[in-house]
């Protein structure tokens, strides 16, 4: 049932990442790329990290990809681009098929996919994902976290001086 | 003997069979909502403004909906010839899906007891209860842009665009407003999921016998919340006064100007709908959900048609906001106080524990 389930979301992901490069529409473009956002999400429910998947619906599809279909809306980019593009499709499908044997390389030596870490799944059961990650997050990881919440404001800040009027 | 939740692994058959009927309910009373909403509209707002609303249509205009439906179901459906067809004619689902979803994980009654082959089992009144009940109602919330968007942007009409621009810059801004006045609530229950946020409100206030006439809802504990909640959520769904991506007076009808038949149709509905998803999760996260003197999912249509009612009220009181102020009033005052509350709160948590 659920291996049911991950080859159909995987062939929805493909085929929406096939199609955020073939279509000659920006706006189409876009559409794929939430579409293959929210597999991602069902994705992460399949592995029992439920507040991963909706963080991922939220600031990817709901933040992100907002934001850029704004843009192409204020840039009128709205409109079909007619020209082709051979040589990045040649060199993308190059890169994609390293990108395949290096991948099944890993694979094969096994060491990639059967490692376990110390969350279980009767672990998320008993306390839920989002405890889990929160006490993660502000115990263990709290240094990193602060860091990052800095950049964060640095990146606020600069995007607020940059786009400030001069009075 | 103790009754036991049931889960699809207890009791598979059973599990599907009240699922599937939850899901019928609450699509079909949702559904009935949302017509019977246009209708008591247009009658309150008429009895506002000392004029009648609909009359003529069945006993009182009741059957106005209905006419409506069927005369928007058989005009013309046109899409025009410079429109992107498949946006086009992807954005009214696309803003119609997320206002239906969010209403899966929203407790519409308490717990029922059903014997079956000798064992009782507790059947909670709510389609899903997700552990992560709020962020999936806030990740629906960020979807519903989309439906706007595309419209506004598959048109190819430069009102159409130009009420997409707005309404896009108008829902990222509130929606952040919402979600961080919803955080408090969540610093309080301890819990995302909107089950336990419900059992979480019963009993009186702050657990004080002396406050027993006041439930322990969270209206009362967090008022400025509250307020914050009902503002930012009226304007995330584009009610009045914040209807700008519609204003008739400057884009004609803004990102729905070229969309006609059934597809209007669905942008209507769209709304109506969202203002019951939005009018139940404020029952549930501030009004204490389905508690209450009744039998629990009357009280929880109760708080739902209450405000709805305010809603239509203020649309019947208030003019429109003009673009900058409304900006200005989401980020400049919604937003600082939101974050101000998360704050406070914090401290009270630590102080109280």
């Amino acid at each position: 049932m659920e291996a049911i389930l991950f080859y159909l979301t995987a062939l929805v992901a493909v085929v929406a990442a096939f199609f955020v490069t073939k279509c000659r529409n920006p706006v189409n473009s876009a559409l794929c790329l939430v579409t293959n956002f929210i597999c991602l999400a069902v994705f992460y429910v399949m592995l029992e990290a439920p507040f991963m998947a909706a963080i991922q619906i939220m600031v990817y599809a709901g933040a992100i990809m907002v934001l850029i279909v704004f843009v192409i809306m204020l840039l009128n980019l709205g409109t079909a681009v007619k020209s082709r593009y051979t040589h990045g499709l040649a060199a993308g499908g190059v890169l994609s098929v390293l990108m395949l044997l290096v991948a099944t390389v890993f694979l094969g030596k096994g060491s990639a996919t059967a490692t376990g870490g110390e969350v279980t799944s009767e672990l998320i059961q008993s306390y839920g994902h989002t405890e889990l990650i929160g006490r993660a997050m502000f115990t263990d990881f709290l240094l990193p976290f602060e860091i990052a919440s800095i950049l964060l404001l640095v990146a606020i800040i600069g995007a607020v001086v940059l786009s400030k009027r001069k009075v | 003997m103790t009754p036991e939740v049931l889960t699809l692994s207890n009791s598979p058959l059973l599990f599907t069979a009240a699922m599937l009927a939850k899901i019928l309910v609450a699509f079909t009373v949702t559904i009935l909502i949302v017509a019977y909403a246009t209708w008591v509209e247009r009658k309150v707002i008429g009895r506002m403004q000392t004029r009648m609303g609909p009359t003529m249509t069945g006993p009182k205009g009741l059957l106005q909906p209905i006419a409506d439906g069927l005369k928007l179901f058989f005009k013309e459906d046109i899409i025009p010839a410079e429109a992107h067809t498949f946006a086009f004619i992807l954005a009214p689902m696309m803003i119609l899906a997320p206002a239906f979803i969010s209403i899966a994980v929203i407790p519409f009654g308490g717990d029922i007891q059903y014997t079956y082959d000798g064992v009782t089992y507790l059947i909670p009144l709510q389609v899903t209860d997700l552990n992560i009940g709020i962020l999936f109602i806030l990740a629906m919330a960020g979807l519903g842009v989309y439906g706007i968007v595309l419209a506004g942007l598959a048109s190819n009409s430069k009102y159409s665009l130009l009420g997409g621009i707005r309404s896009t810059a108008q829902m990222i801004s509130y929606e952040l407003a919402a979600g961080l006045s919803i955080v408090a609530i969540f610093m309080l229950s301890e819990s995302l999921s909107l089950r336990d946020i419900v059992a979480a409100q019963q009993g009186p206030l702050w657990g004080l016998e002396a406050l027993s006439f006041l439930p322990n809802w969270y209206v009362f504990t967090q008022p400025l919340a509250f307020g914050l909640f009902v503002i930012s959520g009226m304007a995330e769904i584009n009610r009045t006064p914040f209807d700008l991506p519609e204003a008739e007076t400057e884009l004609v009808s803004g990102f729905c100007t070229e969309y006609s038949s059934m597809k209007y149709a669905l942008f209507f509905m769209a709304e109506y709908a969202n203002m019951v998803t939005v009018s139940a999760i404020g029952a549930t996260l501030f009004l204490g959900g389905w508690a209450g003197p009744f039998y629990s999912p009357i009280n929880f249509l109760i708080k739902v048609f209450a405000a709805m009612f305010f809603m239509i009220w203020i649309r019947a009181t208030f003019p429109r906001f003009r673009y900058d102020q409304l900006m200005t009033l989401g980020w400049k005052i919604l937003l600082p106080l939101a974050l101000a509350n998360i704050v406070f709160t914090g401290v009270a948590v630590i102080l109280w524990q």
